[in-house]
């Protein structure tokens, strides 16, 4: 349970994480508001909240791991490494840039934080998976959590994963879905419907937990369920809105992959309740 | 040079010994464990093997995860999978991150024989050589096989290991050691030199014999390291030989006979033949018949070399 406390906490970290994220891609003038934005909070529970992580020593052998599989949400990540203090919030502004050491997509080899390069959909939870596998080899007890989209989902490779995740029950992966509906050619509905997918899941073998996925008590009570089910893997299917916390791209296709504009920016920095 | 193994033995035996060397070697496999050769080790390593079933890309992108976390996982299907069906998987998770997996590719090139041309990589090297920073190798025998796949374990970085399916002659004792990176000259001569890989390599050396009954010395290098290329040695054969034909069993185009063309003409432009497969895909057949069929027999190594011998004299 999170105290008062710790959720004003969490409430201001994803607050200023948005602020990052529209700042970030608006100096990059390219970039994917959209599905940053609609995982904010659970990047925000996860760094600030959940996971042993150590920002002076991003390497440590026993840190929980993250992967971002929907790596087109860099901005949302780097928002979170750089708030966490895995470097400095200086160097959001060079997203994209040549030489930056924060990468259009994730680079495991340039960005201190990012446990695994990513941009090609579909192929994160097979990694994740392999790290559980390290894991549970070694006999350590360090988590892996996977994020990826719901349009990634149609990508065949996501099911090969969920396979494996069930028949080695890595119950120290957890996994989310960020069900915000849509993707770049419209809704998932429109693009290639996926039918029921916490059933889908649950007919592969896993735990499947649907939450309001900005909401931080919902991912503090399913996080802690997923780590009581042993034996198999969790999914937690969030609900989200593509786009949350800016009014004019909330529910938006168009602005999966879009910068805002200057003045778009001062008024979605305004609406977050930042001076400039 | 009586006995003959496949290399694809060579590497389940490798593993067995690597296991006991390596306790962070684990193996991959995707229901091909009794071809690719990695059953004995999923006997006694049960816990550090795992199937993965028919799912090449859920297999490359896992073997990924597994080095982020400190292992060195030896990722084991056919060439024609491994490289093609995963392809992203290799190149975007593995190559991109430079992370620490072998990939152990069996049943490349055409001597796969039977199962015709879905399942021989003709292909394989091409697409492997343009990922940044992978290495290649393709050894010529069993002896060379378990030496490389040792070597692999200690390399840091992904590496690639070209496997065969069919039994092939030894070549090399017991006492060869063969260095990542570093070609070996097998043969001195002047008339031209043979750069050959793989099962090509003891072919090479028959045509060599032939073309010395016939008053043509030539000079024979192993190429078991197609990357990164010994540069210096292809340029040596260059300057001392005047002529260089490659022998591969893969397709002319992107493999062997490309990256010595490639270092040729950036530093000392002769003349050359390649002996391989000439864009076309391979066909169901024995080893021996599908050889003579693409042209990969001594016979054919002889006539590039006379060929490429008129070239450079005339
Ligand atoms: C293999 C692959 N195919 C296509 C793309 C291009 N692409 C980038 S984002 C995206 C849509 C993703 O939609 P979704 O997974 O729903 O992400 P979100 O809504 O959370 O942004 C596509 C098709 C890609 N990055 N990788
Ligand atoms: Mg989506």
């Amino acid at each position: 349970m999170l105290n008062q406390e710790q959720l004003h906490e969490l409430t201001e970290r994803a607050r200023q994480m948005r602020g990052h994220i529209i700042r970030m891609l608006t100096a990059a003038k390219s970039g994917h508001p959209g599905g940053s934005l609609s995982s904010v909070e659970l990047l925000a529970y996860l760094y600030f909240h959940k996971m042993n992580i150590d920002p002076s020593n991003p390497k440590m052998p026993d840190r929980d791991r993250f992967v971002l599989s929907k790596g087109h949400a860099a901005p949302v990540l780097y928002a979170a490494l750089a708030e966490r203090g895995f470097f400095d919030k200086s160097l959001l502004g060079s997203l994209r840039k040549f030489k930056s050491i924060i990468q259009g997509h994730p680079d495991m080899k340039k960005t201190p934080g990012v446990d695994i390069s990513s941009g090609s959909l579909g192929q994160g939870l097979s990694v994740g998976n392999g790290m559980a596998l390290a894991a549970k080899l070694d006999k350590k007890n360090y988590r892996v959590y996977v994020l990826m989209g719901d349009g990634e989902l149609e990508e065949g490779q996501v099911w090969e994963a969920a396979m494996t995740s069930v028949h080695y029950k890595l119950d120290n992966l957890t996994a989310f879905v960020d069900y915000n509906h849509l993707q770049i050619d419209g809704s998932i509905e429109e693009v290639k419907s996926l039918y029921d997918v916490p059933g889908r899941f649950r007919a592969f073998g896993w735990h499947v937990i649907e939450i309001d996925g900005h909401s931080f008590e919902a991912l503090d009570k399913a996080v802690a369920e997923a780590e009581a089910t042993k034996g198999r893997p969790t999914m937690v299917i969030m609900n989200t809105c593509k786009g949350k916390g800016c009014s004019f791209m909330e529910n938006q296709a168009g602005w999966h992959g879009m910068a805002p504009k200057p003045e778009e920016a001062a008024a979605a920095l305004k609406e977050l309740g930042f001076d400039a | 040079m009586g006995e003959r193994i496949a290399t694809r033995d060579a590497y389940g035996n490798a593993l067995l010994k690597l296991a006991e060397i390596n306790p962070n070697v684990v193996v991959l496999d995707a229901d091909l464990s009794k071809s690719t050769k990695t059953t004995a080790f999923s006997k006694k390593y049960p816990e550090r093997f795992f199937q993965m079933g028919i799912a090449e890309a859920d297999m490359m992108a896992t073997a990924g995860g597994l080095a982020t976390a400190g292992k060195i996982p030896f990722a084991s299907t056919f060439a024609i999978f491994a490289t093609g069906r995963a392809y992203d998987q290799v190149r975007n998770t593995i190559g991109y991150s430079a992370l620490n997996v072998k990939i152990a590719a069996t049943h490349a090139g055409i001597t796969v024989g039977d199962d015709g041309g879905s399942h021989q990589s003709i292909e394989d090297i091409a697409l492997m050589r343009v990922i940044p920073g992978m290495t290649i190798l393709n050894p010529a025998d069993a002896a060379e096989t378990e030496k490389l796949v040792l070597a692999a374990a200690e390399h840091e970085g992904p590496v690639y290991i070209r496997l065969g399916r069919e039994p092939m002659p030894v070549v090399f004792g017991e006492d060869y050691k063969p260095e990542i990176g570093k070609a070996v000259r097998l043969r001195e001569g002047n008339g031209a030199t043979i750069i050959a890989t793989g099962i090509m390599v003891e072919r090479a050396l028959i045509a060599a014999d032939i073309l010395n009954q016939k008053g043509i010395t030539v000079r024979v290098v192993n190429v078991h390291t197609i990357k990164p290329l010994d540069a210096a040695e292809v340029i040596k054969a260059a300057w001392d030989t005047g002529a260089i034909v490659t022998a591969e069993e893969h397709s002319i185009i992107g493999g062997l006979g490309s990256a010595v063309a490639e270092v040729v003409v950036q530093n000392r432009p002769v003349p050359m033949e390649f002996i391989g497969i000439k864009d076309r895909f391979g066909q169901s057949g024995k080893p021996s018949e599908l050889l003579t069929e693409y042209g990969m027999d001594p016979e054919h190594i002889v006539a590039a070399v006379e060929k490429v011998i008129g070239r450079k004299n005339s």
